[in-house]
């Protein structure tokens, strides 16, 4: 292969790490959502797609890329409330397959509500001036953007931990994932526990989509393809597994970069390869609860 | 997903304060939904439409058997169609056989393909077991995608042209839109046939008591794994063939059969129209292709309905269009 | 079992249903009605293009510039005073969906011709089902497939361009030009090695030498890995073989990797509504091949012409290259209907194949071997200065006249000479 060299195979793992970042992004908010209400959100990649566009919208207003950071986590996380509130509370206790297939339709019309106020064509995201250009990491040469696309999920990762390991709420969360029906009898108001961890993953979710728009631009269809990619990361860090989730999440990015530098024809087939793999050999994934779902 | 709650046309002797028509009907389903299948294209806003509702009602049926009957959830059933069609397409155009001979092998491809996906998939359970089969789904994609002398790769298989068929030394004009519905038609009844044996057989019964309890099926001496495989494998045979009649009926087989999407269209369609229920599945197709196909010839937003229609379905008729019909009448 | 023996070509048929047999199976006796087609009849054209899905801009400018081609035809008096109608369908960049289209407009609504299509796939899963039917199809996207023996019949036309012949014509504009190390960039799959050996075929002539051709998967989001193995193998030329969002997110990222600086990239097409969508500034400098572009009304009167219907029929909007093939494939088919005087498939086959025209692009006609439309590629340069307006985007810098030379032989296609 010409051109290859150690320090080429060292950046593409640090480009594995950055795609996988975003995979990390959105797997947590699907795992979180999944482990507590038992929904597989299937408008998880619309809501990814919300945060991108929502980011154009406040970038033609006049707002910079750093408020955006801000306030398109809100403002989608909001949407999100609105979503669990008065379309999936209705249908808990139904089993799984409703709220899977209720977000499946809520996805179309997010999408399609996107065509109908931007247009199918999509739109140029400009990378931040203060994060243009490259920087040498020892090995070469990498784009400063991507570095910030790691930190920033680093950041959120610890927030998020943070939030769930030293806040009361974040006690009450984890103790509704292990036994929802203690903490009722206990007097917490589950619904509201849930409520709250449906918004945080919508909002996380619109984060990534708002951190990948400088990488690739933004499309209506751009949450597509990407929500299968965070469905495997999930599913091969065991779904519930916030752990599992980021160590999937980087490992899937790293498969990803890495097969489309040595097999490009292998690249799209090998994440479904490697959760086929992972699947026969761990039926519950890396860190599921074995029987979960079943 | 045996929280789901399912709705099934109980095997066993109904109650006596049913309707008698009811039960009549229901004893004649087969002969009922023949009966409706002959008048269909005449209701049809045109013919190639109704070929495909009967295609991916057949699809959804295979699927309905496995997730209605059993409770699997598969996401990988767009592997068995695509498998039937492919196989089908190739038997005709690479190697020239005729039309009955590749329908043949696209049902085994079909079976084939089950068997080899079932046997890896069927340790998991839940969502892991549909992850599985969506992984593996989409490998044996790839593996089509890649095998561009045999499937065409990327631009699909072109040239699966049947001008004529011959049925007992009498010849059909394949071509005329009329005849390839009542060809396609009669495999479907045959397919109706034979799963409505399939449930009323020993095995629909073992069936059934895995699916409403799995420890008890177990302990009654029942072989839950095998009787799972072999509902995948029976599951494989329906999708097989729907995939190679859909082979005939287009002339092309495109790369997207195989495509997850695909697969989810199966489960789509079955939740639409009640799974679980043996007319349902074609309901469900009816409605969405019709949806899909008169909302898009009006405005290029049809997919804002078909969410929405969807969001209504599971908020308002959690079981499906002919489910809730079915409650309707039984009550 | 249905009994029916005679070809539905020029019969619209309309079946009863007889009595359900014994054992389920059928007996249909079909009470056929035989009309003969009016000659008053509207001449009908089946146009599917994707219009959901991500060629959603580009499907719905070429539905706009057809409009301009019944429309000119109708007010010309159409043939003998029969009106053209145009049926738009949505084929949503799906094979499937397109042969099933092709099908409905063909046996219900008995259209004359089909033109449109947006992708090799789906192109040619329509040409399977129109060629079957004896009806005339006019491709209006790209395909080095459709010209072959095994795809081709006499009832294909393509008016569009073919990756051959773009990828040929950017070739020998840009290597005597920017330098013979050349590497290629292509997205894994039969439209992008169709493009790579169209760049190679019009290397030969020149001498390259190829330093690399690195593939990436369709629909890749991250190019950050293969750049920086080009930037390192320093050629003169990267080649761009690639389409739609492929090719915005990575001449992006190459801009962002700081590749333009000492090399130039060249792609065989260049899509004027790829480079309104991702921006200015990744485009820069690239240079492409297109088979319109709104400017070449300077070069051609009748560019101007049909550039003047489209801005009046359309809010002053301008035609998109997609779009102008829309246009090209309904007016040759109707124009080669009025010069045969008939809607006939065999007449107007003859009529089309005779043709030598003029609509929007300059001389043009189809080739007798393989149907492929003989005309000329325009090498184009995305610019971000000196722009008049919004649609101003790219200068043209050279055209390549019509010549049977550059297609790919008729031999070679498959095809008797």
């Amino acid at each position: 292969m010409a051109g290859l060299t150690l320090d080429l195979i060292g950046l593409q793992l640090f480009t594995g790490l950055a795609l996988g970042a975003v995979y990390v992004l959105l797997a947590i908010g699907l795992s979180l959502i999944f482990g507590m209400l038992t929904v597989v959100n299937f408008a998880h990649g619309a809501f990814y797609m919300l945060g991108a566009y929502v980011g154009v919208y406040l970038l033609a207003l006049g707002g910079n890329f750093w408020l955006c950071l801000v306030a398109v986590p809100i403002i989608v996380g909001t949407i999100g409330l609105v979503v669990e509130r008065f379309l999936i509370r209705p249908l808990y206790g139904r089993g799984i397959d409703y709220p899977l297939l209720l977000t499946f339709g809520l996805s179309y019309v997010i999408v399609e509500l996107v065509r109908i106020a931007f247009g199918k064509a999509g739109y140029p995201f400009d990378t931040p001036e203060l994060l243009q250009g490259a920087v040498d990491i020892g090995i070469g040469y990498f784009p400063l953007y991507r570095l910030f696309v790691i930190a920033a999920a680093g950041v959120v990762l610890l927030g998020l931990w943070l939030f769930l390991e030293r806040t009361s709420f974040g006690l009450i969360i984890r103790a509704g994932a292990r036994d929802p029906q203690i903490v009722r009898v206990l007097g917490v108001d589950v619904a509201r526990v849930w409520l709250v961890v449906f918004g945080i993953g919508t909002g996380i979710a619109a984060l990534a989509g708002l951190l990948a728009a400088p990488l690739q631009g933004v499309i209506p269809e751009m949450g597509g393809p990407i929500l299968v990619e965070a469905f495997v990361v999930t599913v091969v860090g065991g779904m519930g597994s916030l752990l599992g989730a980021v160590l999937a999440g980087l490992l899937v990015g790293v498969v990803v970069s890495l097969s489309s530098l040595f097999v490009p024809e292998m690249a799209k087939v090998s994440i479904f390869a490697l959760m086929a793999i992972v699947l026969l050999i761990r039926p519950q994934g890396f860190f599921g609860r074995a029987g979960l779902m079943s | 997903m045996h929280e789901a709650s399912h709705i099934s046309e109980p095997l066993a002797a109904a109650p006596r304060h049913r309707a008698s028509w009811f039960e009549l009907a229901r004893q004649h389903r087969v002969l009922l939904s023949s009966a409706f299948l002959l008048a269909f294209p005449l209701v049809m806003p045109f013919t190639a439409l109704a070929v495909n509702i009967l295609i991916y009602g057949l699809y959804a049926l295979g699927f309905n058997l496995l997730f209605g009957y059993l409770g699997l959830l598969s996401f990988g059933h767009a592997a068995l169609f695509g498998t039937g069609a492919y196989l089908c397409g190739i038997a005709i155009v690479h190697f020239g056989m005729p039309w009955y001979a590749a329908i043949v092998v696209g049902v085994l491809g079909g079976v084939a393909m089950a068997a080899a996906i079932g046997v890896l998939a069927i340790r998991t359970r839940g969502i892991y077991f549909a992850m599985v089969t969506m992984a593996l789904s989409q490998c044996v994609y790839y593996l089509f995608y890649q095998a561009i002398d045999w499937t065409g790769g990327e631009n699909g298989l072109r040239g699966i042209n049947v001008r004529e068929i011959s049925i007992f030394g009498l010849k059909f004009d394949f071509i005329d839109p009329l005849t390839r519905y009542y060809v396609v038609a009669a495999f479907v009844i045959l397919a109706l046939i034979f799963l409505s044996r399939i449930l009323a057989s020993p095995f629909g019964a073992v069936i059934e008591a895995v699916r409403e309890n799995e420890a008890r099926a177990r302990a009654s001496g029942y072989n839950v794994t095998a009787t799972r495989l072999i509902a995948f494998i029976l599951s494989g045979a329906f999708c097989g063939l729907a995939g190679a009649l859909q082979a005939l009926h287009l002339s092309i087989v495109p790369i997207e059969i195989m495509h997850y999407e695909t697969s989810g269209l199966a489960v789509m369609m079955s939740l639409l129209g009640g799974m679980g229920t043996f007319f349902g599945p074609f309901v469900g197709a009816a409605v969405f292709l019709l949806l899909e196909n008169l909302v898009s010839l009006w405005t290029v937003h049809w997919q804002l309905f078909v969410g929405a229609v969807f969001m209504v379905c599971v908020l308002f008729f959690p079981k499906g269009i002919w489910g809730t019909l079915l409650q309707r009448v039984q009550k | 079992m249905t009994s029916s023996g005679k070809k539905p070509t020029d019969i619209s048929r309309r079946s009863l249903l007889g009595t359900a047999g014994a054992g389920a199976l059928l007996a249909v006796s079909p009470f056929s009605i035989n009309i003969l087609r009016a000659q008053e009849q509207t001449i009908k054209i089946g146009f599917p293009v994707p219009l959901t899905g991500p060629y959603g801009t580009e499907a719905q400018d070429q539905v706009r510039a057809a409009e301009v081609a019944i429309a000119e035809f109708n007010e010309a008096g159409g043939l003998n005073g029969r009106k053209a109608e145009l049926l738009v369908r949505d084929d949503k960049l799906n094979p499937g969906e397109a042969a099933t289209r092709a099908l409905e407009l063909i046996e219900k609504d008995k259209v004359n011709f089909i033109v449109g299509s947006l992708s090799a796939a789906v192109q040619l899963a329509v040409n399977n089902v129109t060629k079957e039917r004896g009806v005339i199809f006019n491709s209006i996207s790209q395909s080095d497939a459709i010209n072959e023996i095994a795809d081709f019949s006499k009832f294909t036309f393509h008016e569009a361009l073919n990756p051959h012949m773009t990828a040929g014509a950017v070739g020998r504009y840009a290597f005597p030009k920017f330098g013979k190390k050349v590497a290629f960039l292509t997205a894994d799959y039969a439209y992008g090695h169709e493009m790579v050996r169209g760049f190679r075929e019009a290397g030969k002539a020149v001498g390259i030498e190829e330093l690399a051709d690195i593939r990436h998967p369709i629909g890749a989001t991250d190019f950050s890995t293969l750049l920086p193995r080009i930037q390192a193998l320093k050629p003169d030329i990267l080649c761009i073989c690639n389409f739609g969002r492929d090719q915005q997110i990575a001449l992006k990222q190459a801009t962002d990797f700081g590749l333009k600086r000492n090399i130039k990239l060249i792609t065989p097409i260049l899509l004027y509504t790829g480079r309104l969508a991702a921006g200015a500034q990744a485009f820069n400098g690239v240079i492409g091949g297109t088979s319109y572009y709104w400017g070449i009304e300077d070069q051609f009167a009748s560019a101007k012409a049909f550039n003047d219907r489209f801005r009046k029929m359309h809010d002053g909007k301008v035609p998109s290259d997609y779009g102008a093939l829309g246009y090209g494939g309904v007016k040759t088919l109707l124009m080669a209907a009025k010069e045969a005087g008939s809607v006939e498939s065999e007449m107007v086959i003859a009529a089309m194949e005779a043709l030598k025209y003029d609509y929007y692009k300059g001389p043009q006609y189809f080739r007798k071997c393989d149907h492929q439309s003989v005309q000329s590629v325009f090498i184009i340069e995305s610019k971000t200065q000196n722009q008049r307006n919004e649609a101003d985007v790219f200068d043209v810098v050279a055209t390549e006249q019509p010549n049977e030379a550059n297609l790919r032989s008729c031999e070679s296609l498959g095809h008797k000479a």
